[in-house]
């Protein structure tokens, strides 16, 4: 018994003639949850959205919504509704008419879908503009009735194709959070695809990391970020550096890695590691401690400093290391200011073991 | 700014302003010259200056017969422009659609469609009044005729739909078919509605190129003329301002179709804004 708005994909493959875009893809979301889909552009993310919407036909595999086999049925007819990248607003129609589109195709009368159409709109803080057109309307409030449209057949699942990309970014924080409370009010099942990456972590129960057609990770954003499955995750998400290394002494749960620049590493891994294999783990950006002279011989690796630039709230510092991923260190503001570095400076950084990640997954793309 | 005070306009400004006036005598002035010629008095000639102004030249049209089948030659450019305007309108709209994706050979059909525009009205006229003569039918206006002008209205159809289109986003029919539109529903509610001033502007143009159309009409029409040929022969038989009044009457009815059609797109916009 699966609950409504519960989407299970099964298998689900796109191919478009010699490329797969979607490479048998499995997973559950969960009814009610929210879900991002991100990854880099051409990973398949809007081509699985697509799919669910039935806006794609799928190569093979299924895909149920709350339980009912959907893979073939038309689109409009699988309890989801799309919300498209650019709004997709019908130029020639007023708020009112876009908003009651659907239930004009579904038969319903004139003055029914007037007053349904003017809830929503009302619902969305839009009805005093109900008889405007999309064009008089600014890109926040085009967002809105995109919304209150996909919203009024009463969808089990809303499908949202990057739906903050053409707001700027003030804007774009506002209606995150005005996404996440529609979201918990109407406890139905969002779907967002997004390439930006604190979009996802802030608004997801369950966040999708995509890359080359398939589900590379999906789970709680906490997770995601703090524990990264692959270099790839890691390197996309953000915040962590991922750092190279040779096991030198292989336990049950602890390991011993060694970087080409004789640096040592110990931290916990959950896999079994032979002695020689070649490993790859991070470490989180802002858990790295810069000091003048190396204070344990251990976890630490020295750098010269390449770039300094203050974000406000930190000061993101670059380090030249042996490393050929960037090594990037994200600094207490206070603690910066009171011993500023100069590029070239010459520094250590260290970290705790327990901040540390084995990175477990082979993909070592770069996301880009 | 570079040139100084708000008096100090170039050289080029004036330069482009006498062009500019040049070029509006040059495109209303024998226009405006006929229109006025056309009121010429009883007693007056093709020529200015006018002897009296009268509507004698109208009536003499309509009652004398020195002018032939002026009344037929008009009634089937109309019948035949109508014609040729909503064949252009149905397939320019349908096949534009199509032109959206690459399908097989569509590169191949665009460029058939558009050499017809290339080649000389009269040569395709000729062409099709030979290829009829070969096969034995006899050319006929609404026959031979409307091909004929078809292979001038449709690929012109083609290109103005091709320019409507590319400010046509298919995300629009998309949101539709996610509402749950069917193929018809879109095409009905979304695709042809947002189109309209579109297909509007390819029925007037399908009209107009029709109507005026004299070198594919020439040899294809039959013994039956179209009016721009009838014209054609009458210019060489009639030297009265009679012949003005044809070129008036001809023009008030393409501007009249023009408004209508402007009319039109304009009551579209209305309805939907409310």
């Amino acid at each position: 018994m699966s609950k409504p708005g519960e989407i299970l994909l099964d298998k689900v493959t796109k191919k478009f003639g010699a490329i797969t875009a979607v490479d048998s893809v499995d997973q559950v979301i969960e009814g009610g949850s929210y879900c991002c889909m991100i990854g880099p552009s051409g990973c398949g993310k809007s081509t699985l959205l697509r799919m669910i919407a039935g806006h794609e036909t799928l190569s093979s595999g299924r895909i149920l919504i709350g339980g009912n086999d959907v893979t073939t049925m038309r689109t409009g007819e699988r309890g989801t509704a799309l919300m498209f990248q650019d709004y997709a607003l019908f130029p020639h129609l007023n708020l009112a008419n876009n908003v009651g589109f659907s239930l004009k195709i579904h038969g319903v009368g004139k003055a029914e879908r007037q007053e349904r159409a003017l809830e929503m709109l009302e619902r969305v803080q839009l009805a005093q503009f109900a008889n405007r057109m999309p064009s008089e309307l600014s890109g926040g409030q085009r967002q809105r009735v995109a919304l209150a449209r996909a919203l009024i057949m009463n969808p089990q699942v809303l499908l949202l194709d990057e739906p903050l990309s053409a707001l700027d970014e003030f804007l774009r924080l506002k209606m995150r959070v005005e996404l996440k409370r529609l979201q918990d009010d109407l406890g139905i099942t969002f779907i967002h695809v997004t390439h930006t990456q604190p979009e996802a972590i802030a608004l997801a129960d369950k966040v999708i990391v995509m890359d080359h057609g398939i589900i590379e990770q999906a789970a709680h954003p906490r997770v995601i970020y703090d524990q990264p499955h692959s270099p790839y995750i890691a390197r996309f998400m953000g915040g962590q550096n991922v750092v190279t290394g040779t096991v030198i002494k292989a336990g049950s749960e602890r390991i011993v890695a060694e970087a080409a620049d004789g640096a040592k590493f110990d931290f916990a891994t959950k896999r079994e590691v032979a002695v020689g294999e070649a490993i790859r783990f991070s470490v989180r950006r802002d858990k790295i401690h810069v000091v003048p002279r190396a204070e344990q011989d251990i976890n630490a690796m020295q750098g010269e400093v390449a770039n300094v630039e203050y974000q406000g709230t930190f000061v993101k510092v670059g380090l030249n290391t042996r490393q050929d991923d960037e090594f990037i260190i994200y600094m207490d503001d206070r603690a910066y200011f009171e011993n500023p570095l100069n590029v070239g400076d010459s520094v250590i950084s260290e970290w705790l073991a327990e901040d540390v990640c084995h990175l477990l997954g082979e993909n070592n793309s770069s996301g880009d | 700014m570079a040139h100084g005070s708000k008096s100090g306009r170039g050289l080029t400004f004036y330069l482009l302003t006498i062009f500019f006036v040049l070029f509006i005598l040059f495109l209303y002035g024998p226009m405006i010259a006929i229109f006025i010629l056309s009121f010429q008095g009883e007693t007056g000639g093709m020529t200015f200056p006018m002897r009296g102004v009268s509507t004698h030249w109208f009536n003499d049209l309509f009652a004398s017969t020195r002018y032939g089948d002026l009344a037929g030659s008009f009634k089937r450019s109309i019948m035949l422009g109508a014609i040729a305007m909503l064949i252009t309108v149905v397939v320019s709209f349908f096949a534009g659609l199509a032109f959206r994706r690459r399908f097989f050979g569509s590169g191949p059909v665009f460029y058939l469609a558009i050499i017809s525009l290339v080649m000389p009205g009269i040569l395709v006229s000729l062409g099709i009044g030979q290829m009829f003569q070969t096969m034995g039918i006899r050319p006929h206006w609404l026959v031979s005729g409307l091909g004929a002008h078809l292979s001038w209205t449709l690929p012109f159809g083609l290109l103005i739909m091709f320019a409507v289109l590319n400010r046509f986003d298919s995300s629009w029919e998309e949101a539709a078919r996610d509402a749950g539109a069917s193929p018809i529903g879109v095409l009905r509610y979304v695709t042809l509605p947002i189109l309209y001033p579109g297909l509007i502007a390819v029925a007037l143009f399908g009209l107009t190129l029709s109507y005026d159309e004299f070198p594919r009409s020439l040899l294809a029409v039959g013994t039956k003329n179209t009016l721009p040929i009838h014209i054609a022969t009458l210019t060489s038989n009639v030297t009265t301002p009679a012949l003005y009044a044809i070129g008036t009457l001809t023009t008030a009815l393409s501007l009249g179709l023009i408004v209508l059609a402007f009319g039109a797109i304009g009551a579209s916009q209305r309805r939907h804004k409310k």
